[in-house]
């Protein structure tokens, strides 16, 4: 049974694949810079994810396994990302 | 014959902790220099290299990126100089492009952006003995053919692979570059760029057969949300403990040099003015500044090896949160924290942080962290003013107003940090987001040559901007010469006495004397001055030696009131000529570095006249 969710609503121990980078609402500017942003840090899609650890206040921010990297970011830049959970990956 | 006596350049080009500066390092030993770009804070890190013939080569370190596509200052310097656009610096001839060898994805997307730019290219694979430890096993040569660039592999720590990467490059120099093709990737080239740097991956490069687990390991404990964070303060107690105790007889010995210096000069040179100017103006003004310089090399010695280890982004990661609350970025935490010790390391070690308003922000609060150099300050005014007992049965009184003093100081930074959020950048969040890289064993050759490089700038500022300061203060508190018969101390009569005396209305309001507004400008210098100045315009030799007969003098003369608007006046004053000079350079903006002074100075002010009203009302006037 596999879901989709936003990464920002992911807990510690969830694994996914990145479906979706980016809201698609490209009229703001930082919302399409915020996009190549995530892209050139490796999170595009169909980039394998697991969420490793969460700060302390508000399970904020999250660090995250991105194929062979470690990445750290806030659950407010994971909202635009979009992930797959619960399939093979 | 130009080609001829021009030297072939060539530029260092990829992600952050891929050891590019450490690769630099091996390459040019000491013959580097760093600078800014012309007109611009970018510092511009150049050295030479000898190359296989003997004539040498210039080489380029540009910070790290992800990307050609500039966001901020730096990689817009970066980019113009990759695209040899940049006014006044000649294009490099070869873009070498390093990486990490375990960890090849996110460059080879980098690689493929820096072939628009048409120049002839190297691909280093640094850190290759990690690689192999980890069995990571890569096809060069099927790399080296798809990339279209020849690929070597480097362990700059090593120095393993340094002849055969010039080779390369001198190689490489002998083909002409195309026409430049580059333009900033959109979202979907960007897509597509890593398509094919996946299959890149996937056609030349097996995974590890023994990956690397050790920071998996070290991290369940390092980012654990309790434990990570009591670990964190750990690190930073050691490291506090280091710089307030470790430092010390370093201290101790530049004090001692500086006044056996002193006394030589005053013994050897007869001209009054001249030894005046040598041990008053020159001795004791640098020698105030240069004493620091042990607790700034401690400082960046932790900032460098905690860097080197991939601690830093951690540290970043954990206190994110807590700094996000008062508007700050996760990576403001180490800069502020250093300004504890002195504001300068802090506000040189805010280029870590990326965005321009973060970093503004994070320099414009440094100075209200409590630096080491107002000890001396709150140790004598608390002596005189504050009675040594105990309060609640158990806490030192003396001790609770030193801690008010710093928790002061932290709690108006973040106040002014949400105010600067709420009105002059409102809205705007810079997004947090960073690679947490692989831990290292830090290389101590390059902690040491970074650490050298540091002490450097710090030196040269010293001399550049602290010293032509120290004379105009000198100057100002010599001339000019009290008149015959005169019965005060001679800075009564000088320039500064006569400031003071100008100034008094305008400090009249917070209770400061005239003697006091003498004693802030020599003070100006460095806040600690303040203290030898108050012993010469209350005429107790060696101030500094004597604080309990100072602190008996000044007991007497000042008002409780007076005491304490004066310590109100020190959390914020701007006090410290070499801060603002560092300011200045750091935010290269003489709008921004009168903003900074203007608002400490108000915000000094208006501390120190509610302190002083709300004190007299009291019955402490």
């Amino acid at each position: 049974m596999s879901k989709i969710i936003r990464l920002s609503e992911a807990r510690r121990g969830d694994r996914g694949v990145i479906v979706q980078v980016g809201t698609h609402c490209h009229h703001e500017e930082h919302e399409v810079e915020l996009e190549r942003r995530l892209l050139e840090l490796g999170l595009v899609e169909g980039a394998k994810v697991e969420l490793l650890h969460e700060g302390l206040f508000g399970r904020d921010p999250i660090a995250l396994k991105v194929d062979d990297m470690r990445v750290a970011l806030r659950r407010r830049e994971a909202a635009s990302l979009n992930i797959e959970i619960g399939g093979e990956a | 014959m130009d080609a001829m006596v021009k030297s072939l350049r060539f530029a260092l080009v990829g992600n952050p902790n891929s050891g590019k500066t450490a690769l630099f390092n091996a390459l040019t030993g000491s013959h580097q220099k760093v600078a800014n770009y012309a007109g611009v804070t970018v510092e511009r890190k150049e050295g030479r290299v000898q190359g296989t013939d003997g004539k040498s080569l210039i080489v380029t370190d540009l910070p790290g990126t992800y990307s050609l596509r500039a966001r901020s200052l730096d990689e817009e310097v970066s980019r113009d100089v990759v695209l040899g656009t940049r006014k006044g610096e000649a294009a490099p001839d070869v873009l070498v492009c390093v990486a990490d060898a375990t960890n090849l994805r996110l460059v080879l997307r980098l690689a493929l952006e820096l072939k628009q730019v048409g120049r002839p290219m190297v691909m280093a694979l640094n850190m290759y003995d990690i690689a192999q430890r980890q069995g990571l096993q890569i096809d060069l040569e099927g790399l080296s053919r798809d990339l279209g660039m020849p690929v070597v592999t480097t362990v700059a720590t090593r120095k393993r692979g340094l002849p055969e990467l010039i080779a390369a490059v001198e190689e490489q120099a002998k083909h002409a570059a195309h026409q430049s093709e580059w333009h900033a990737p959109s979202a979907a080239e960007v897509r597509t760029a890593h398509r094919e740097a996946e299959r890149l991956m996937k056609a030349h490069v097996q995974p590890p057969a023994r990956p690397d687990t050790l920071t998996g390991k070290l991290d369940a404990v390092l980012l654990h949300p309790v434990a990570g964070l009591a670990i964190l303060f750990g690190v930073l107690f050691v490291m506090f403990q280091a710089v307030f105790t470790w430092a010390t007889p370093a201290m101790d010995g530049i004090e001692a040099g500086f006044a056996l210096l002193g006394q030589w000069l005053g013994a050897t040179v007869t001209n009054d003015l001249l030894r005046s100017l040598l041990v008053d103006g020159l001795i004791g003004g640098v020698g105030s500044v240069l004493v620091f310089l042990p607790q700034i090399l401690l400082i960046f010695l932790f900032i460098i090896a905690l860097e080197d280890l991939g601690y830093m982004a951690r540290a970043a990661f954990l206190m994110d949160k807590i700094m996000g609350g008062a508007g700050l970025h996760g990576r403001a935490f180490i800069p502020l924290l250093s300004s504890f010790a002195c504001a300068i390391p802090g506000i040189m070690a805010t280029r870590v942080i990326n965005a321009k308003r973060d970093r503004f922000t994070t320099i414009l609060i440094a100075p209200l962290m409590t630096c080491s150099a107002r000890i001396p300050v709150y140790t004598l005014i608390i002596a005189a003013f504050i009675p040594n007992t105990t309060v609640w049965g158990w806490v030192s009184l003396q001790g609770l107003v030193m801690f008010g003093l710093y928790a002061g100081g932290i709690v108006s930074a973040l106040l002014v940090s949400l105010v600067i959020r709420r009105v002059l950048w409102r809205g705007m969040v810079e997004p947090f987001m960073m690679e947490l890289p692989a831990y290292k064993m830090p290389d101590i050759k390059s902690v040491l040559m970074n650490l050298w490089l540091r002490a450097k700038i710090f030196l040269k500022r010293a001399g550049k901007i602290i010293l032509p300061l120290m004379i105009i203060v000198w100057a100002l508190s010599t001339f000019p010469y009290p008149p015959e018969g005169a019965t005060g101390p001679a800075i009564d009569y000088s320039f500064a006495g006569m400031m003071g005396k100008f100034l008094e209305p305008i400090f009249a309001p917070i209770g400061f004397s005239w003697q006091m507004v003498v004693a802030l400008i020599p003070g100006m210098a460095a806040r600690e001055v303040a203290v030898a100045v108050l012993g010469t315009v209350y005429s107790v030799a060696g101030a500094e030696e004597n604080i309990g007969t100072l602190a008996t003098v000044l007991a007497n003369d000042w008002s409780l009131a007076t005491g304490l608007s004066f310590l109100a006046w020190y959390i914020f004053a701007p006090q410290c000529l070499p801060t603002i000079g560092v300011v200045q350079r750091e935010m290269g903006s003489k709008k921004w570095t009168a903003i900074f002074v203007i608002y400490l100075f108000a915000l000094a002010y208006l501390a120190a006249f509610i302190t002083y009203h709300i004190a007299v009302a009291l019955g402490a006037g």
